[in-house]
């Protein structure tokens, strides 16, 4: 009898501290929108997963949701975790900002970010990166790179953020080549290897010899190796699709900062309401390797690259002109970030007419 | 006149899976089984033709196996819903939400990994004819074997006695049991046909479309292959019609939007869908004939009595 209470009391001992060790983690949570290996915007959250993890070790356990519509399910998916016990949760994608700020409301001892979102409240904070300079870069390399002098864009839906890519990226290559036009097609749709395939099929038989996407799939960068073009890789590096059409690709590194805003949350100096918008130079998001073009374009890649980390270039410095050929920014003039977030109209040389 | 060629060529390959999964669940529903698994069976049959063919080198291999990896899971639908009766729409449901989380998990270790392309015809002399050259001698395999499915379901369906008999029991099973049909049996083969055409349409997306494999690269074709079959009603000529009117204005509309007519890329991006559905009703329009040609026992389980 002895024996079996003392039996018992080890076992509810050890379970005692088994539990409070599991306790003693913070939980990190993360919700996606895609797929953890999609090859593009959703994998390189998770490879930032992955580095906070790795970094912050076992004082954490961070924990994954992936395929989570935009939408009423998303709420219900990030009040779930909400409840079980997550400290911090991190929604990626632009579609959950209306329902991490309903669950956050309910939750007001939870944390929450939010990635490319533009509402905060007491307990939600916003990160976003500025992609924008990037599509800059990529845009310059365009113009360089383009014999017929147009471009073709596939883009996901008309929000802010795309429209800014879009006006990134043409901004860039009208630095090089003042004439340059760009054909865009909407695909209403983040991820949709084929459409978006179709999509640049389209674009090159209407005599587009670059293309660049705002989508998450490598469908076009196939296509473009296929027909024999040049294409940038977008959120991942997309070399392996495309080896010879890949010039670059946008990549983004998420990992430094969900390390450092886990460790803030685990410090008690986390802060709700903020917004971060990092660049190039604070590594959120980075360039693949020039390839598959000649040596002075690739310098002057990486020239307008130093430039925008060391801030003497804002890729969105005037003489610039609305699509409408009305200014927009006057010459030495640079645009502030409230009008980048909430942009809502092309610059000039877009061929396309933009969706509302 | 290479872009006509062109444009003609990418509508043809936006077609094709869903003109193979349609035609498959044609035959299906045409037995009077409803399978709403067909996005986790083209799925399926997406996944295991690009590992198969990762694994040998070999697409055609790959191909086979997709073809094989779909009956094999139309048949976990047949038995649940043939032998135990149990519900056809919610297990074709539970078959689709099943496949698009076993191919997450079988691909995992394919996802970016190059891919092989299955490789179009070439045949010297004739598909270097202008204009028509790459569209009739120069497609790739599973265009061509669509045609011939289409055509072989078709002369099948209306021209043979197991045909009819497949029909018959579609119609009326409890009548055609009496007249001493095995309905399970030929409910079974219908229902491993679909399956089978599901993976060759998966293997279409993985093996010539977009040589890759990427979760939930289906992206809804199956759906819209369902869909195809009930607006064309049941016939497999206007199946062919509708998939190819929907795959016209797919590529129209993204066309439309490159060229800068201004028109709202929502409403072009609809207009597939309601091209294809405007259409396929309007032709579909006589009643009489539209019942003639409804299964009527369409999803209704049957038990054979002894």
């Amino acid at each position: 009898m002895k024996k079996i209470v003392f039996a018992l009391a080890a076992t509810l001992a050890v379970t005692a501290v088994t539990s409070a060790l599991a306790e003693d983690k913070y939980k990190a949570c993360f919700i996606y929108v895609g797929s953890k290996t999609d090859g593009g915007w959703t994998q390189a959250h998770e490879v930032g997963r992955e580095y906070a993890q790795e970094k912050l070790g076992d004082k954490v356990e961070t924990v994954a949701l992936e395929n989570v519509p935009e939408g009423p399910d998303a709420e219900r998916a990030i009040e779930r975790f909400a409840r079980s016990g997550c400290g911090i949760i991190f929604t990626t994608s632009f579609g959950f900002m209306d329902p991490t700020l309903a669950v956050a409301a309910k939750f007001p001892d939870v944390k929450f970010e939010h990635a490319t979102g533009y509402k905060t409240a007491p307990n939600v904070t916003t990160y976003n990166s500025r992609f924008y300079e990037g599509r800059y870069i990529i845009g310059q390399i365009a113009g360089k790179m383009s014999k017929t002098g147009v471009a073709g864009y596939i883009a996901s839906f008309p929000i802010p953020e795309v429209v800014m890519g879009i006006n990134g990226f043409l901004t860039g290559a009208r630095s090089v080549n003042p004439d340059f036009k760009l054909k865009v097609v909407w695909v209403n749709s983040w991820f949709d290897a084929g459409k978006e395939a179709d999509a640049a099929k389209a674009l090159i038989d209407q005599g587009v010899d670059i293309i660049t996407q705002h989508t998450d799939s490598t469908g076009p960068m196939q296509v473009a190796e296929e027909r024999g073009i040049k294409a940038f890789g977008q959120a991942f590096d997309q070399i392996t699709s495309g080896p010879t059409a890949q010039l670059t690709a946008i990549e983004d590194t998420w990992g430094p900062y969900y390390e450092k805003q886990i460790q803030k949350a685990m410090d008690g100096t986390w802060k709700g309401g903020e917004s971060t918008w990092d660049g190039l130079k604070d590594g959120i998001l980075s360039m693949a390797d020039y390839t598959n073009m000649p040596d002075d374009v690739k310098a002057m890649a990486e020239k307008t690259e130093a430039a925008i980390i060391d801030g003497s270039l804002h890729p969105f410095t005037g003489p610039i002109n609305k699509q409408d050929g009305t200014v927009w920014l006057k010459d030495g003039e640079v645009s502030d970030d409230g009008t980048l977030l909430g942009m809502n109209f092309y610059v000039e040389g877009v061929d396309d007419k933009l969706p509302q | 006149m290479d872009i006509a060629q062109n444009i003609l060529l990418t509508i043809m390959t936006a077609a094709t899976p869903l003109l193979i999964a349609a035609i498959g669940e044609l035959v299906v529903e045409r037995s009077g089984v409803l399978n709403l698994g067909v996005e986790g069976m083209m799925v399926i049959g997406a996944v295991c033709g690009f590992a198969a063919t990762i694994l040998t080198g070999s697409p055609w291999i790959g191909m086979l196996a997709a073809v094989a990896a779909g009956a094999v899971f139309s048949l976990l639908f047949g038995v649940l819903t043939l032998s135990l009766a149990a519900n056809q729409v919610a297990t074709g449901l539970s078959l689709t939400l099943l496949g698009l989380g076993l191919s997450g998990m079988i691909g995992e270790s394919f996802v970016g990994t190059a891919g092989i392309k299955l490789a179009s015809v070439n045949i010297p002399g004739l598909t270097e004819i202008p204009l028509i050259g790459r569209l009739v001698f120069g497609q790739d395999p599973i265009f061509y074997i669509s045609l011939i499915l289409t055509g072989g379901v078709a002369w099948f369906l209306f021209r043979t006695r197991a045909g009819l008999t497949l029909r018959a029991i579609g119609d009326n099973h409890a009548s055609a049991h009496a007249l001493g049909i095995n309905v399970l049996k030929i409910r079974y083969l219908a229902v491993i046909f679909g399956g089978a055409c599901a993976g060759l349409a998966g293997a279409h997306l993985s093996l010539v479309y977009t040589p890759q494999w990427v979760e939930n690269m289906t992206a809804g074709r199956g759906w819209i292959a369902l869909a195809l079959v009930v607006f064309a009603s049941w016939r497999p000529w206007r199946v062919l019609g509708g998939a190819y009117l929907f795959g016209a204005v797919s590529i129209g509309q993204l066309h439309a939007q490159a060229l800068g007519f201004g028109i709202p890329s929502q409403f072009l991006s609809a207009l597939p869908y309601v091209a294809t559905i405007v259409v396929l009703v309007i032709i579909s329009r006589d009643r009489r004939l539209t019942l003639m040609n409804t299964p009527a026992s369409l999803g209704q389980p049957f038990v054979p009595d002894r």
